[in-house]
């Protein structure tokens, strides 16, 4: 890895051990596909001779087929990754990069500019400390801009580098340089961004990137990789109270009990008074555990296992405090919301929320606004949508403990899930907890089938067996009752004979009672469905016209056919009830299969063979469609 | 109090990421790979739970072609820290008699090494495996998760990957479906060898220097580590002191010659040395995607 440093080659242990003490900067890069931001990274790493041979090979031959500078060397490349963003020539997610210099390790998380930038760079930005704002100094500050710095405040990054580059396309003019940094500064910290600090370079051709500028004398601050070498970010979450969630209840025998976590602020040692949350119950720190041996003191940004003197019930998602000082507890909270998914957010919708090491249920109220991160208008909104930030009141179903996500991120920033993709469909940062007096009013939030089968965790739906007298429906279709009962889901069967002594005993089998029969059961399990249930329906159901009507009444996706598919030679010889006998010898008149018709399904969502499966392994093969396309969720 | 060392934050970090995964998914398994990516991930692992052992196996997919020397390290690193080995080999492919000289090293590596992961994955049901990928290593891992979510066909699709916001990792999953989890994604190769030097990590003999059997092929030096390497028309085994920077199956992993013998040689020839890590890795010389392809085939 060429450092061209002389200790490597002739002291090799004073070298790595100066190396020991270097700290750890992760920040985020800003800016469009043209604000140079990847020639930008791409320097970084080559000033910091991180390119190995071979690579700069590699990188000098695609300069020449893929690159824009011509003959020269296209840094950009060096920071490309995947082959479809190789094709469109712009990065498409959030990629991580690692760079090193003799005092400090780099991690930076490069994002990129296009239509997905809210959700891209809000990831990237969640583990940053310091943003770099990239602004092409011939167009200065732009709606991007202002859209970067309003997303970079709201995840709580306080430092940032206002990178103004191209420098060397506008004559190195000190003026112009200053006129975009008043600009900024007078957008940026009213957001609450504290510590700017204005650099001018040109990252394509090098000035102020890693050497100081020859060409802007004007100039006296620190080049960008000196700022980055220096600035000072660490251990204000030392300074705070001490927080741990606990990830982890250590047990390796009875005589040993320990909480294992990652301290997220302050520091701790052995005799500290904590207090754990929500139960509130005290104790005293007696350990602090470690693979290399106790510790007299760890402090934020460790993993430890701590024991306390006191046997005191604490399980994963409790969070260890400092007595005198623990976070709060509430359950109502105004947070800011920014959607990550496709689906819009759905206001009453039970989804699970990730804070800390703690999973529970929440439920999100209609925002009370949705901000244009362009112009950072307040909306109405009734929604949000892939992309947006909104602000919104969230019910939590139990007591957690928190911070004000400004404050401090690990205890105040979320995630959100949804319960049947099970995809992070967003983030979420606490403003503050509601008082039990300014409860969330739920703003009509309609009970309708969609939250009744959302607080069953399942998607309400119709099972519809049809197949001849004797195929085996009514035997499979309780099998995947019984399955989905045990498995906690709601349902409910609706066969063909017992609702024949009830609901409907006062049709017969004439061509018009058959299809009131038909419409009746199924507007039963329209009922049933909208009710939230999985609703089994066991009809031999011969025409294919009234199997039409059922599955018009309901929803697209509500209503599945399930062909119980028995030869009639074969059901003949089961004839469980003696009602092919019957009909042979001429007692029963129209009956399926003998003198009516069985119009076989054409495209039945689910076919069960009965000669080749047995009853089990069809129940079987139904739950799994079930699970598979979504109807049951996690629970 | 001293402000924490970049190792010391990496190594925070590795440590939560494995004890989250041990809390939230119900059968995890450590993918062993006896490199020394695989020698810290394990070494982060016991810390996790000390003191208690890691609450979840360990797993080697051996291809029948690794170094001998590294199946001897493997046994012997198992049993010192009393953990749990699967041995996992491809009997079907055993069977055929596959192998790289035979085959090729892309079909080698598809069923030997691609297909047995997915097989031995399917059979234990494993619902979330840890694996030592580096994002440094190659570009397309630049952009992974760190929990890289799996379909049930063991299929990753980088354009739908799950946002991974703070530290806070979904590890929810539909029945069938899996994690790969990454927990030293942020390490670079020098991290690696300082927190090796720093905690004595033990690691296979064959990065050091050493005199050993081997023969030049298309420019690349690869050992002879047993017979059933076949020899062409004139080609005889030179002993030569060589190295290894990576290790893999003998027959796909290239030597340097190297007299570094102690941790510190190998750390500074490293640093003084111009070409990067996975050149000596004959499966990445394909193409400039391969890995990216490979990845969305099931390749860990």
């Amino acid at each position: 890895m060429a450092h061209k440093s002389d200790l490597i080659a002739e002291d090799i242990a004073g070298y790595l051990h100066s190396q020991e003490h270097k700290s750890l900067l992760r920040f985020i890069t800003c800016g469009s596909v043209d604000d140079g931001k990847s020639t930008l990274i791409g320097r970084l790493l080559y000033e910091s001779k991180l390119i190995f041979e071979d690579q700069l090979a590699a990188l000098e031959a695609d300069s020449k087929k893929v690159g824009t500078q011509g003959q020269g060397i296209d840094f950009a490349l060096l920071v490309d990754g995947l082959a479809a963003e190789r094709e469109q020539g712009i990065t498409i997610d959030v990629a991580y990069r690692f760079f090193s210099t003799d005092v400090r390790k780099f991690i930076v998380a490069d994002t990129p500019g296009h239509e997905q930038y809210t959700r891209n760079m809000a990831t990237g930005a969640s583990t940053a400390q310091l943003a770099i704002v990239m602004i092409d100094a011939r167009k200065g500050v732009l709606t991007q801009t202002r859209r970067h710095s309003y997303i970079v405040s709201l995840l709580g990054i306080k430092h940032v580098v206002l990178c103004i580059n191209k420098m060397d396309l506008v004559d190195f003019s000190e003026e112009v340089f200053r006129s975009i940094e008043e600009d900024y500064r007078a957008f940026a910290e009213p957001l609450g961004i504290t510590d700017i600090v204005a650099i001018p370079v040109s990252a394509l051709e090098g000035d102020n990137v890693t050497e100081a500028s020859q060409r802007m004398e004007w100039y006296h601050g620190s080049t960008l990789m000196g700022h980055l070498e220096t600035v000072k970010v660490d251990d204000e979450l030392r300074a705070k109270a001490f927080r741990m969630p606990v990830q982890w209840v250590n047990r390796p025998n009875l005589d040993f009990r320990g909480f294992s976590g990652f301290i997220s602020s302050g520091t701790v040692r052995p005799g500290d008074r904590v207090k754990a949350l929500p139960s509130a119950k005290e104790s005293t720190v007696a350990r602090i555990v470690t693979y290399d041996g106790d510790l007299m003191e760890a402090a934020a940004g460790q993993s430890v296992t701590i024991t306390l003197a006191d046997e005191i019930d604490i399980s994963r998602g409790d969070v260890i405090c400092t007595a005198d000082h623990p976070a709060e507890v509430a359950d109502q909270f105004e947070a800011k919301i920014i959607w990550m998914s496709d689906e819009e957010m759905l206001p009453g919708r039970p989804y699970l929320m990730k804070m800390g090491t703690r999973s529970a249920s929440v439920q999100i109220a209609s925002p009370k606004y949705k901000v244009n991160v362009n112009t950072m208008e307040q909306l109405a909104a009734k929604t949000l949508e892939l992309n947006e930030i909104g602000v919104c009141n969230i019910a939590v179903d139990r007591d957690v403990a928190f911070e004000p996500y400004q404050d401090d991120n690990a205890m105040g920033g979320f995630i959100l899930i949804d319960r049947m993709t099970n995809n992070t469909v967003g983030m979420g940062m606490i403003d503050f907890a509601l008082r039990r007096a300014s409860n969330i009013h739920w703003q009509a939030i309609a009970v309708d089938k969609h939250a009744r089968a959302e607080l069953k965790q399942q998607r309400g739906c119709v099972l519809w067996f049809t197949g001849l007298s004797g195929s085996g429906k009514s035997t499979i279709a309780n099998l995947v009752e019984k399955r989905l009962h045990s498995m906690g889901r709601h349902t409910y069967t609706l066969d063909g004979d017992n609702v024949r002594h009830g609901l409907n005993k006062d049709l017969g089998f004439t061509d018009a009672d058959r299809v009131e029969n038909i419409r009746r059961v199924s507007e039963v399990s329209r009922l049933m469905v909208d009710a939230g249930l999985i609703t089994m329906v066991s009809f031999i159901s011969p025409f294919r016209a009234e199997r039409r009507m059922a599955r018009d009444m309901l929803d697209e996706g509500e209503f599945m056919e399930i062909y119980v598919d028995t030869p009639i030679e074969v059901a003949e010889t089961r004839d469980p009830k003696g009602l092919y006998k019957k009909a042979r010898r001429g007692e029963i008149k129209n009956f399926t299969g003998i003198d009516s018709p069985y119009e076989p399904p054409e495209q039945a969502e689910i076919r069960i063979d009965t000669v080749d499966m047995t009853a089990e392994r069809a129940a079987d093969s139904i739950i799994a469609y079930l699970t598979a396309s979504g109807y049951l969720g996690s629970v | 109090m001293q402000d924490l060392t970049h190792l010391q934050r990496l190594e925070a970090e590795s440590i939560q990421i494995i004890r989250e995964v041990a809390a939230e998914c119900d059968n995890p398994v450590m993918l062993y790979s006896i490199g020394k990516d695989s020698a810290v991930m394990l070494h982060l692992a016991m810390k996790a739970f000390y003191p208690s052992k890691p609450p979840f196996p360990l797993m080697h997919v051996d291809t029948t072609w690794k170094f001998k020397e590294m199946i001897t390290f493997r046994d012997n690193i198992a049993k010192d820290l009393g953990l749990d080995l699967i041995v996992h080999i491809n009997e079907e492919g055993v069977a055929q008699g596959v192998g790289p000289f035979t085959h090729g090293s892309a079909l080698h590596t598809d069923i030997m090494k691609t297909q047995s992961l997915k097989t031995a994955l399917d059979k234990y049901g494993f619902d979330a495996a840890f694996g030592g990928a580096r994002r440094d290593e190659e570009k397309s891992r630049a952009k992974e998760r760190v929990f890289s979510f799996r379909t049930a066909q063991h299929r990753w699709d980088p354009k739908n990957q799950r946002p991974e916001l703070w530290n806070l990792y979904n590890a929810k999953k539909a029945k069938g479906e899996s994690i790969r989890v990454f927990p030293i994604s942020n390490w670079t190769e020098l991290d690696i060898w300082q927190y090796i030097y720093l905690q004595k990590i033990p690691i296979v003999p064959l990065y050091y220097s050493g005199v050993r059997p081997v023969v030049e092929r298309d420019g690349t030096l690869i050992m002879v580590d047993d017979d059933r390497m076949p020899l062409h028309e004139g080609e005889k085994p030179m002993m030569k002191s060589v190295r290894f920077r990576t290790l893999g199956c003998y027959p796909l992993t290239g030597a340097i010659e190297s007299e570094a013998s102690t941790l510190l040689e190998i750390i500074q020839e490293m640093l003084l040395t111009t070409t990067s890590e996975r050149q000596g890795r004959v499966i990445d010389h394909d193409s400039v995607a391969s890995m990216e392809k490979k990845k969305q085939e099931g390749y860990f």
